[in-house]
């Protein structure tokens, strides 16, 4: 007997739990195999381009926390060197070695969450992410000494940083940087050769490189698929270039390929902050900008290598107190634009781990 | 039949639009807070029977919640669920998707106008009794979006709200002191005046 | 360091392949016609040399008698950097050819430019609504947007 099929359209979300945030898919499905995807999102589209038309340059900067609040340093980060960048305002030294211990320990406390929920997608319901939970509320400690804050810091100013840390600061930093990465070992023991994430994760959602470039994708889903290209190596900002660290790629652009990117990056900030911490000297931490900054007429693109991608912001001003145009590149908006020819002629549950395993933050996909 | 005919392209976007403004056009007001019943027993000064305190205390002391997470809120709701400020010890480490199995809905995130018809869809579907909690500033008023054109200013717009938590986002401690809060007004709930 | 190339030098070797296309060119970057910009851009492309395989952002501004869109071009082989920039002077219905098939990161971003500015793309394949909802009036990011 031939029993007539037909395919159908199923939304997944936008109030799913495995959706990392308000997003929605429009799968047709034909059985359980996806045979095309569209995605819907702005369900958190809250207009910060245009509120940032109505604030002064400095207060701006706690909009900006609130685009990637996983990331917030490195939204920060970004966002005062393009304003840097756009007035030629010099930072002092100390200010530049606080923002990139601050931009690292960001990077690892933003892939700590990245893993986690990854795991949680695979199945593991909630073992990997109570641990990596753990580790971070060790990070978030070390940024509510430094800036009062838990989760959106409103720490760095155009110039430098708001305030410097206090004494306790470092040596809490030193002891965090001689224990992680015994956490780091003992969590890649317990999953690298776990035979369920291989047999889920492994082949599963290939980004082939030469789509990966073409899609304009960065971050670890670009360096994933093979392509060796890090901003704070091609184009160094702030005072990388006295730190010597490598850039883990992947070969195939699967998957279990970005866990691993993401895995091994941790590793390398823990290199930096090491050498970072022995480095840092002493002296003011803000240079001096007037209250109201007034950049000349002109433009400026600045961008940094954020967990999640390159991050630009893009700014025009016309001489005057707030900026005329306040534009963010966002690293998870251009991530997603492959995820229909990364899911289509998967099953359902492994679409939900391949969209996790990009790693997308929708408030920076809404903006 | 092809695949992509099922609906054509644009008319899922369209109906949901629709949906969008018309919930708009009725979402002018706030929902005042249902609170009115506390006032008139504070003069009567109730005491409530062992049934009521029984049942109160059973609903109270497991509430389970809803998935409702659009922003930044929800990663403080998480740290509240975990290891270190467990949330567990309250009974209420259940959040599940489905609507029919919760009886709280805690708001973490700004609401939108696109994402509002689904938060309504979401909280129509919870059985009674249920309560919400209005996590930090852009749950209560809109926060620092508010003046912004597509943000909804406050949840109690379209729903109903029972305890406001402000911070941004605010600190798990007051989160679960907001918990605090529902747990005792729920305590004072008495089943003759619930019959309505 | 990634060397951002100027404006000037590329422009003289533009001017001799597209006699015409190139309005201005300065040191940061290169003001191109609006009807060029797709030759323009495969040529920038596909030369070796150039070699521009990696868009990295477009933007779009306002400027109250026209809108100028920005695009980061960025070469990963070569280590080099360009802005190109064109400009649209109507204001009713803006449009401006697509280049989502040179490269296909334009695409959620030119949806987005399309939904904000009201800028549209000729070529875009879905040239529709993404951060916002069908039936919302208005372009909320240009100037002139009242919100109350």
């Amino acid at each position: 007997m031939v029993i007539k099929t037909e395919p159908f359209v199923v939304n997944i979300g936008p109030a799913h739990p495995s959706t990392h945030g308000v997003f929605r898919m429009k799968a047709t499905l034909d059985g359980e195999v996806i045979v095309d995807m569209e995605p819907v999102f702005g369900y958190l589209h809250r207009g910060i381009e245009k509120l940032a038309e109505e604030r002064t340059y400095t207060g701006v900067i706690p909009l900006t926390d609130r685009l990637d609040y996983l990331a917030s340093m490195s939204n920060n980060l970004a966002y005062c060197l393009a304003v840097e960048k756009l007035g030629g305002i010099p930072v002092p030294e100390r200010a530049e070695y606080l923002r990139v211990i601050m931009a690292e320990l960001q990077r690892i406390a933003s892939h700590l969450i990245a893993v986690g929920a990854f795991l949680n997608d695979c199945g593991a319901f909630m073992t990997p992410i109570l641990y990596m939970l753990r580790e971070r509320e060790k990070i978030l400690d070390l940024f509510e000494m430094a800036s009062g804050q838990r989760l959106t810091y409103n720490y760095m100013r155009v110039g430098g940083v708001s305030q410097d840390v206090p004494e306790e600061f470092v040596p809490a930093l030193g002891k965090f940087v001689k224990v992680m990465p015994r956490w780091i070992d003992e969590y890649d023991q317990l999953l690298k050769e776990n035979e369920i994430l291989l047999a889920r994760a492994k082949g599963v959602g290939i980004l082939p490189k030469e789509l990966a470039i073409n899609i304009s994708a960065s971050g670890p889903v670009l360096r994933a698929s093979g392509v060796k290209w890090d901003i704070r190596k091609a184009d160094p900002y702030s005072v990388y270039e006295r730190f010597e660290f490598d850039i883990p790629t992947g070969s195939v652009g699967d998957c279990y390929d970005r866990y691993r990117v993401r895995i091994e990056e941790m590793r390398q900030s823990v290199c930096i902050l090491k050498q970072a911490l022995e480095q840092l000297p002493q002296g003011e931490v803000r240079s001096d900008v007037p209250h109201l900054i007034r950049p000349p007429v002109g433009e400026a693109y600045g961008h940094i290598e954020a967990p999640r991608g390159e991050l630009g912001f893009y700014l025009v001003s016309d001489n005057s107190i707030a900026p005329y145009r306040f534009h963010v590149r966002a690293p998870s908006l251009i991530n997603l634009t492959a995820l229909r020819e990364m899911m289509v002629g998967w099953k359902v549950a492994d679409a939900i781990i391949i969209f996790g395993s990009i790693d997308i933050n929708m408030a920076e996909v809404d903006r | 039949m092809e695949v992509g005919e099922v609906y054509s392209r644009r008319e899922l976007d369209e109906a949901e639009g629709e949906q969008i403004e018309t919930l708009k056009a009725h979402s002018q007001q706030p929902i005042p807070d249902p609170d009115e019943w506390l006032e008139e027993e504070i003069k009567r000064n109730i005491l409530l029977t062992s049934v009521d305190a029984m049942l109160n205390w059973a609903r109270r002391s497991s509430l389970w919640s809803v998935v409702c997470f659009p922003a930044c809120c929800a990663f403080e709701f998480i740290t509240t669920a975990a290891s270190r400020f467990d949330i567990s010890r309250f009974g209420m480490e259940i959040v599940r998707a489905s609507p029919r199995q919760a009886d709280l809905m805690i708001t973490a995130g700004t609401l939108t106008w696109k994402m509002a018809p689904q938060v309504k869809r979401i909280y129509d579907q919870m059985a009674e009794p249920k309560w919400v909690i209005a996590m930090g500033a852009c749950a209560i008023s809109g926060g620092i979006f508010a003046s912004s054109y597509s943000v909804v200013p406050g949840y109690n717009r379209i729903i109903p709200v029972d305890v406001y938590v402000p911070g941004c986002p605010p600190r798990p401690e007051a989160l679960l002191y907001g918990i605090r809060m529902l747990q005792q007004k729920i305590a004072k709930i008495s089943l003759i005046k619930e019959g309505k | 360091m990634t060397a951002a190339l100027s404006g000037n030098e590329i422009a003289t070797r533009l001017q001799k392949q597209f006699p015409g296309s190139i309005v201005e060119s300065g040191p940061n970057s290169l003001l191109v016609k609006s009807e060029s910009l797709l030759e323009i851009a495969t040529f920038l492309k596909t030369t070796p040399g150039l070699d521009f395989d990696y868009l990295a952002a477009i933007t779009a501004v306002d400027y109250y008698d026209y809108f100028e869109v920005i695009y980061q071009l960025t070469s990963l082989q070569h280590n080099h950097s360009l802005v190109v920039k064109t400009r649209c002077y109507e204001r009713e219905n803006p449009s401006l050819p697509s280049v989502v098939t040179l490269w296909r990161g334009a695409d959620f971003q030119e949806r987005e430019i399309y939904d904000l500015m009201g800028i549209s793309f000729d070529g875009h394949p879905n040239l529709k609504r993404i951060v916002l909802w069908e039936g919302f009036e208005g372009h909320p990011l240009r100037k002139d947007y009242l919100r109350w």
